[in-house]
């Protein structure tokens, strides 16, 4: 068991240096999100309530893009190259290499998180989160949930050249309409109830309420629960789908 | 050590919906021992190798590697074997030493890095990141990979398809190295000349069976079209050449030269040949 750990520690270490080593994979990680921050700061900027609704928003968008958009893009862009098809015949566990490739996309979220609560905190008037614990559990929900879905969506894409159409056929739309009927009192029901039973708007209700409203965990069980169902059909479909190779015929 | 075969395949079978790409192969791999199997492409040689190196489950038989069911998948089986993929890239981000101590790490005895990495000649590119190397290099960094952790038992998937000329030499030397460390390797190839220079026996294959196993030196043997051996050619008076087959050529040429001497002619062009590999190989894979 130590030597599982040792290995999947090892595997970390390796997918934290290929991480800084890919300019594009660190730009659509860090800078787009604050981009996306940035430009709505200037458009949303005089109204504190607006500012206050955008920050949380910014920092779901960024578990979704730092969890499934970038797993989706890494296992497919592995199955492709054979890379995982070579390291299914080594005796690394696969608990240790799946272990190592999680943690580094949970430290991509975290640094992400942080970079958004501080430039809140720092351009947008919004204070430091009022419940640390309810930040967290939203936040590692979130994570284990569009990361199981960003593996089982990988298993949908046929080849590397078609990656960047699915991942954003599904993670657009799914931003698009969360981030308008979470900002929208007045969106049209039908849309209401799509992002209500999607995972992302639960997810920015749950920071909105850690991060600006103060809103308890045990007022935002509904928002958890969405998010959890949600990660249970991920990981059912991530592991029943999952592909070590591309396939041949 | 009782020295049981490293590799011990029996009427091995794999289906693939209404297609059998294998339809009971037997083998037998002796330990230290460099095997060939020969074969046109779709003859199910990739799918055997990949039934013995646990990616693919079988349909039926016997299969043995290392004393293991590889279809176990089981770590200590992983620790023993070292694969050579068809294809297959590595992280573009990394260099061939930092991949090669990282897969050291899977290993209980690992060899040194530096070492594997002068055995394929990379020393020179070893800083190197991978996207940047060239594709004869990758093909001997998927060597240095597969050596590092010492392995008993190397699959080699066709290993220079693509190749060219000196390169194939190259991965020639590396691979009688191999050998010459007393480990056993299993080869597939599509090249004659590679199975002739390199296997100490060769099975070839075609439609998912057996058709001749054996030295290729040997492989003529009782297999060609009437069964015998050596092939005894000459020149006769008009200058045309002939052709005599035969089971016993020290009697054929002393009753040729005898009766040459006799009549004071020359047998031009006199040879004896036994039939090459590729002679059997056309034999045995044409018919369709």
């Amino acid at each position: 068991m130590p030597e599982t750990l040792v290995l999947g520690w090892r595997q970390y270490r390796l997918e934290r240096r290929m991480f800084w080593r890919n300019p594009s994979a660190a730009f659509f990680n860090f800078v787009l999100p604050l981009l996306f921050l940035v430009a709505g700061g200037i458009l949303l900027s005089g109204s504190q309530s607006d500012l206050d609704r955008l920050v949380p928003a910014i920092a779901g968008m960024s578990v979704m893009s730092t969890t499934f958009t970038a797993l989706a893009y890494n296992i497919v862009f592995l199955r492709e190259r054979g890379v995982l098809k070579r390291i299914r015949g080594t005796p690394l566990p696969t608990v240790s290499y799946f272990a190592g490739v999680a943690a580094n996309a949970v430290t991509n979220t975290a640094l992400q998180i942080a970079i958004v609560i501080l430039a809140g905190k720092l351009f947008f008037g919004i204070g430091w989160p009022l419940e640390w614990l309810e930040l967290v559990v939203f936040v590692v929900a979130g994570v284990i949930s569009f990361a199981a879905l960003g593996v089982a969506f990988a298993h949908v894409i046929p080849n590397f050249e078609s990656t960047a159409a699915y991942v954003n056929a599904v993670f657009l739309p799914v931003v698009f309409v969360s981030f308008y009927v979470f900002d929208s009192p007045s969106a049209p029901q039908f849309l209401r109830t799509i992002a209500d039973a999607l995972p992302l708007k639960p997810l920015i209700e749950g920071l909105y309420a850690a991060m600006v409203s103060g809103s308890s965990l045990s007022d935002n069980l509904d928002s958890l629960a969405v998010i959890v169902i949600w990660g249970i059909f991920g990981l059912y479909l991530a592991v029943r789908g999952f592909s070590w190779e591309r396939s041949s015929r | 050590m009782s020295e049981s075969p490293a590799i011990e395949v029996t009427a091995l079978r794999k289906r693939y919906g209404d297609y059998e790409a294998v339809r009971g192969i037997d083998i037998s791999v002796n330990r230290g021992e460099v095997f060939g199997l020969l074969g046109p492409n779709g003859a199910g040689k990739t799918t055997t190798v990949e039934i013995l190196e646990g990616y693919r489950s079988r349909s039926g038989g016997e299969v043995s590697v290392l004393g293991l069911d590889p279809a176990d998948r089981s770590i200590e089986l992983r620790r023993q074997i070292g694969i050579v993929l068809q294809s297959g890239r590595i992280y573009s981000h990394v260099t061939p030493r930092e991949a090669l101590a990282h897969w050291a790490s899977f290993y209980p005895h690992p060899r040194a890095v530096d070492e594997v990495l002068d055995l394929v000649g990379l020393t020179a590119s070893a800083e190197v990141r991978s996207r940047k190397l060239s594709g004869g290099q990758l093909r001997r960094l998927d060597f240095a990979l597969a050596l590092v952790g010492d392995p008993e038992l190397i699959f080699l998937d066709e290993p220079t398809t693509g190749f060219d000329p000196e390169a194939r030499r190259n991965a020639w030397e590396t691979i009688r190295s191999l050998r010459a460390l007393g480990k056993t390797v299993l080869l597939t190839t599509h090249y004659l000349e590679e199975a002739q220079v390199l296997a100490d026996r060769v099975a070839i294959v075609k439609d998912g069976r057996v058709l001749a196993i054996g030295p290729p030196r040997d492989l003529g043997v009782g297999t060609g079209a009437d069964g015998n051996r050596y092939n005894v050619a000459y020149r006769d008076e008009d200058g045309s050449l002939v052709e005599q087959q035969t089971d016993d050529p020290t009697r054929l040429l002393h009753e040729l030269t005898t009766r040459a001497l006799e009549e004071g002619r020359v047998l031009e062009d006199l040879s004896v040949a036994r039939p090459t590999l590729e002679d059997v190989y056309l034999e045995l894979t044409a018919d369709a």
